[in-house]
């Protein structure tokens, strides 16, 4: 489907939002040519700036329509019940899409629990302990982690996480935490717990960067106030690095969440790609992602790759969801601490 | 009485050497005033006192601080145990921008493993009424440190260095970054917490150290050039040097 949308359409389609942003936007350009007097360049450069910004907002738009279009029939077949139905079966075209919202919730969210202490370790470490010139090689090579393409992830999980996850680690966990329902059923290897655990490896260069790049912001007067008061290493970065970047780092916590969320084909290796909703964390899931990239090139009726393009729908409904939720908090906890964060 | 001697202080950033063979001793409840041209080695010097010059990346230091008796430059000495000793109030305000006026001022109390609420609101109340900041935030103790004044920010920090009642309290040009007015306000406090306590500022404004100060040292080049009763630094020095600083000849 062709991108190019006219402008009257996404007006009509937007939330109320997008509406007053374009009213502004008209206010805007009105003022700028009328008010003030302007070389013609750069009224010329005024209007091509503004042109490129609002192609990613058209963009954006574009796809939310393409993706709610695509998947009507799916809608209209099932109706909006499709949502919480928890059967997804491609043999009798009856798809609910629970489950892989599930997946991808719990994926993500276990990614997000793995990687948040890894890397507010790597950014303290490097930023408040390690020597200047380790602290920039850890950096570099944890950078690097976001460099390997997600498809070697994959690799990397099916030939060592797995038969690792599968030969000692989930046994152990079975016969001593069993108890607990979320580890209970058999070693599979691939699984939502291994899915969490690479999407954690992915992840953790997101938050960790940002999260150093928040903590270098602090000042150091602040590291310097702890210190005199007689503050050890760590009631230090307790005291003025982590309560004062608990906005950034959420911000980067969020951001890495984001990355979780739409990430497609590492999870898909090493989810195993049963869409059903099970206690165990090694049991074998799907997520929203990992169903559309497996089962698109075999889809063939109609509802079905309707139903995927809803799935794409939900997912991007949930990620643009989250950083919305995300902003709020940050500007809500920014507002609160009127300091430097 | 002498509570914190010097014997050939020397300090060093990286190669550079900032200080010079330093021999000085501080009276207990005297406030000592230490002036000189910008990178003296002023600060540097006070910054050796509480062990905090040390934190800075490729500095270092050498020779003897004895502190009521212990010399706080050997091996085993923990630097954290002498910090919490020897307080410090910094050129710009810099209370911790996630805590309240109250926690700030207790901070410190937290740190040494202080958690009873009564004696916590206890001491708040008493440091910032030695600070004489208590009237002024009595009822805002929950709002941010960071949304009082620039002067207000300053006392508070006072106050949170005073709340864990330490014998020396160190300044490093307390005043730099304040109005007149609560620069006034800054300088009675020091006058009167000298009951108190054992203070060390060091000041760029020499009308500051003249007001303040029972004994001034006069610094230049990471030397101690000349160090006396305040009134005769002012008035009749014995360096050449100093007169030719306390005159206005140069820095």
């Amino acid at each position: 489907m062709s991108p190019s949308v006219p402008i009257g359409d996404v007006r009509s389609l937007s939330s109320g939002t997008l509406i007053n942003s374009t009213k502004k936007a008209t206010k805007l350009i009105r003022n700028f040519t009328l008010k003030r007097d302007v070389h013609l360049a750069d009224k010329i450069f005024f209007l091509g700036l503004l042109f490129t910004s609002f192609l990613t907002v058209i963009l954006l738009a574009s796809i939310g329509l393409f993706l709610y279009l695509a998947s009507e029939k799916a809608i209209a077949a099932s109706g909006w019940q499709i949502i919480f139905r928890s059967l997804w079966d491609p043999v009798r075209d009856v798809y609910g899409v629970l489950p892989v919202l599930y997946g991808t919730l719990v994926s993500s969210l276990l990614g997000v629990i793995f990687a948040v202490p890894l890397s507010l370790g790597i950014a303290l470490f490097t930023n408040e302990l390690a020597p200047k010139k380790l602290a920039t090689i850890v950096g570099f090579l944890v950078e690097l982690l976001a460099a390997i393409p997600s498809v070697v992830y994959g690799l990397w999980g099916i030939f060592v996480l797995v038969p690792l996850l599968r030969g000692s680690i989930q046994p152990f966990l079975i016969e001593n935490l069993g108890f607990l329902p979320i580890f209970t059923g058999p070693a599979y290897g691939v699984g939502m717990f291994t899915s969490g655990l690479i999407l954690a490896l992915m992840i953790t260069p997101t938050i960790s960067s940002i999260s150093r790049e928040v903590f270098r912001a602090i000042p150091h007067s602040q590291r310097e106030a702890a210190l005199a008061l007689g503050a050890t290493r760590w009631e230090m970065m307790r005291l003025s690095v982590l309560k004062s970047a608990k906005a950034g780092v959420f911000g980067a916590i969020i951001l890495g969440l984001g990355r979780a969320l739409g990430e497609t084909m590492a999870v898909t290796m090493v989810i195993g790609n049963r869409a059903e909703i099970v206690a165990s964390l090694f049991a074998p899931a799907q997520t929203m992602a990992s169903v559309i990239a497996n089962e698109y090139t075999e889809a063939t009726s109609e509802i079905h790759l309707s139903t995927l393009a809803f799935v794409g729908l939900l997912l991007f409904m949930v990620t643009f969801l989250v950083n919305s939720i995300a902003h709020l908090i940050i500007s809500k906890i920014t507002k609160k601490h009127t300091g430097t964060f | 009485m002498s509570i914190l001697k010097v014997n050939n202080l020397n300090a060093w950033f990286g190669e550079h050497r900032a200080l010079n063979n330093i021999k000085l001793s501080f009276d207990s409840n005297k406030v000592t005033a230490l002036i000189g041209p910008s990178g003296c080695g002023k600060s540097t010097f006070i910054r050796c006192l509480n062990r905090l010059h040390e934190e800075t990346p490729g500095a270092s230091a050498s020779g003897q601080v004895i502190l009521q008796g212990e010399n706080i430059y050997v091996a085993g000495v923990d630097p954290v145990r002498i910090r919490r000793k020897v307080g410090m109030v910094f050129q710009k305000p810099n209370p911790f921008p996630a805590l309240s006026v109250f926690d700030n001022v207790v901070a410190g109390l937290r740190l040494a493993g202080i958690g009873r609420k009564s004696i916590l609101r206890d001491v708040a109340e008493k440091s910032l009424k030695l600070a004489a900041l208590w009237d002024e935030v009595k009822d805002k103790l929950n709002q941010p440190g960071t949304s009082l004044s620039g002067g207000q920010q300053q006392r508070l920090c006072i106050a949170r260095a005073l709340a864990v009642e330490p014998p020396v309290l160190l300044m490093d040009e307390p005043t730099s970054a304040l109005d007149p007015i609560s620069t006034a306000k800054i300088e009675e406090l020091v006058l009167s917490l000298k009951k108190e306590i054992t203070i060390i500022i060091v000041t760029h404004n020499m009308q500051q150290a003249a007001r303040v100060s029972d004994k001034t040292a006069f610094f230049l080049l990471g030397e101690l050039i000349e160090f006396g009763d305040t009134s005769q630094i002012f008035t009749v020095p014995k360096e050449k040097k100093t007169e030719e600083y306390i005159t206005g000849k140069f820095g």
